[in-house]
């Protein structure tokens, strides 16, 4: 037990992540209505994006845009960057994307949603799967 | 059902924590993801495509196919929501009118319409509400200064944090602002479904047209350098203003699609007054 707890402190950020995303799963797997499914996936989505960024970071390092880059010619910048003064961008490249591609996917999971209940009048799993079956 | 997904949950949850001890601990300069390119492109960045700004010079030059699909995903969606949802009309719906000034509302069967210019008359739906009078007039105020300031998200994105993808949320959440405050058709009238449509395509075919051009001019797709002779500057300052004109672009579709995703969702495809 002594030495659980620095460990979760040591790694406090992927405990936070893996918890959203457990709550998230939850709710896909196990909630009746169908909005309350892409919430899920979306909290799910945020634990992802928040995992991605957080790899990106390093102690002490600011945001990746280049300092004092403003006044020098382009193809002469004398001074060699420090990689250790800035945040790893690629992450921040890659989530930026999702970020809006999981509100288009959210778009595309609320109309489903809206056609699900124009033919069956509900958003509850049960009921639209006994619908189908009495049929 | 409740306590299989507690158990799936619990049993995934933990093997992901136990994996968690492999990783790298919290910002530490010399984790594995910051090792391979990530130093190239941040101490290169400047002399090959002479953008300060590094997450835009990775977005749009060095992953610049990753995003020219995640554009195309965005347009794909818009057009998925599209499909679902819209209802056209089969049979004339009657409409309903409302004369401003008294209040007295019109109900016309059929087909019949009174002319959209006219100034004395609105049209309403069975469920009208009202506008709050404050929220109206701080939108009204607020709308362009939103817009203002989209557009230097995406101009700005060299320097500063920022580009296509912020600036056209931006630029898209200020009519999505005039559709929730005022309602769907005043938003529609501003901006049509039709040239919403076209802004969309648009903003794809300006990024993959910008790769074409690049080809054309005989060098790899999407290799900005290639541009250096129409612009009149040198190789790396044609990155620059290649990043800037792919940037608009997605600025552009990703406008454009949020707000066709947001007018076929909130009024389920009818077009109507929305939410």
């Amino acid at each position: 037990m002594s030495d659980l707890i620095p460990f979760i402190i040591a790694k406090y950020n992927y405990w936070i992540f893996i918890t959203l995303m457990m709550i998230g799963m939850y709710a896909m797997i196990a909630k009746n209505n169908l909005v309350k499914k892409i919430v899920g996936m979306n909290i799910f989505q945020t634990a992802i994006i928040l995992f991605y960024v957080s790899i990106g970071a390093k102690k002490g390092a600011t945001i990746p845009i280049l300092e004092h880059a403003h006044g020098d010619a382009h193809g002469a910048v004398s001074h060699t960057v420090e990689v250790a003064h800035y945040i790893n961008p690629l992450p921040h490249v890659l989530m930026l994307t999702a970020i809006v591609v999981s509100v288009a996917t959210l778009g595309v999971a609320l109309a489903l949603a809206i056609n699900v209940y124009n033919r069956h009048k509900t958003l509850e799993e049960d009921e639209i799967i006994d619908q189908i079956k009495g049929i | 059902m409740k306590i299989i997904a507690l158990a799936i949950v619990i049993l995934s949850g933990g093997l992901l924590l136990y994996a968690t001890q492999d990783f790298p601990s919290w910002a530490d300069p010399a984790s594995p993801a910051s090792m391979h390119v990530s130093p190239h492109y941040l101490q290169k960045s400047m002399e090959e495509t002479s953008v300060p700004n590094v997450v835009t010079a990775v977005l749009a030059d060095y992953r610049g196919f990753d995003t020219m699909f995640e554009t195309t995903v965005i347009f794909c969606a818009g057009v998925a929501c599209f499909m679902l949802l819209r209802i056209s009309r089969q049979t004339p719906e009657d409409r309903y009118y409302r004369h401003i000034s008294t209040g007295v509302t019109i109900h016309i069967k059929g087909g019949g319409k009174i002319p959209d210019k006219s100034k004395e008359f609105e049209r309403i739906d069975t469920m009208w509400t009202p506008f709050d009078l404050v929220i109206k007039t701080v939108c009204r105020f607020l709308i362009p200064f939103i817009q203002l300031f989209a557009l230097y998200v995406i101009a700005h994105g060299h320097h500063s944090p920022g580009g296509g993808f912020q600036g056209g949320v931006i630029f898209g959440a200020s009519i999505i602002l005039l559709a929730i405050s005022h309602n769907l058709r005043i938003a529609t009238k501003r901006m049509r479904e039709k040239l919403v449509g076209l802004l969309c395509v648009t903003g794809v075919f300006i990024y993959a047209g910008t790769g074409a051009l690049c080809l054309l001019m005989g060098l790899n797709f999407l290799d900005y350098g290639a541009l250096a002779p129409l612009l009149h500057v040198d190789p790396v300052e044609a990155r620059s203003l290649g990043i800037l004109i792919v940037e608009v672009g997605v600025g552009i579709a990703v406008m454009a699609t949020m707000i066709w995703i947001y007018n076929n969702v909130s009024s389920a495809g009818k077009y109507d007054e929305g939410l």
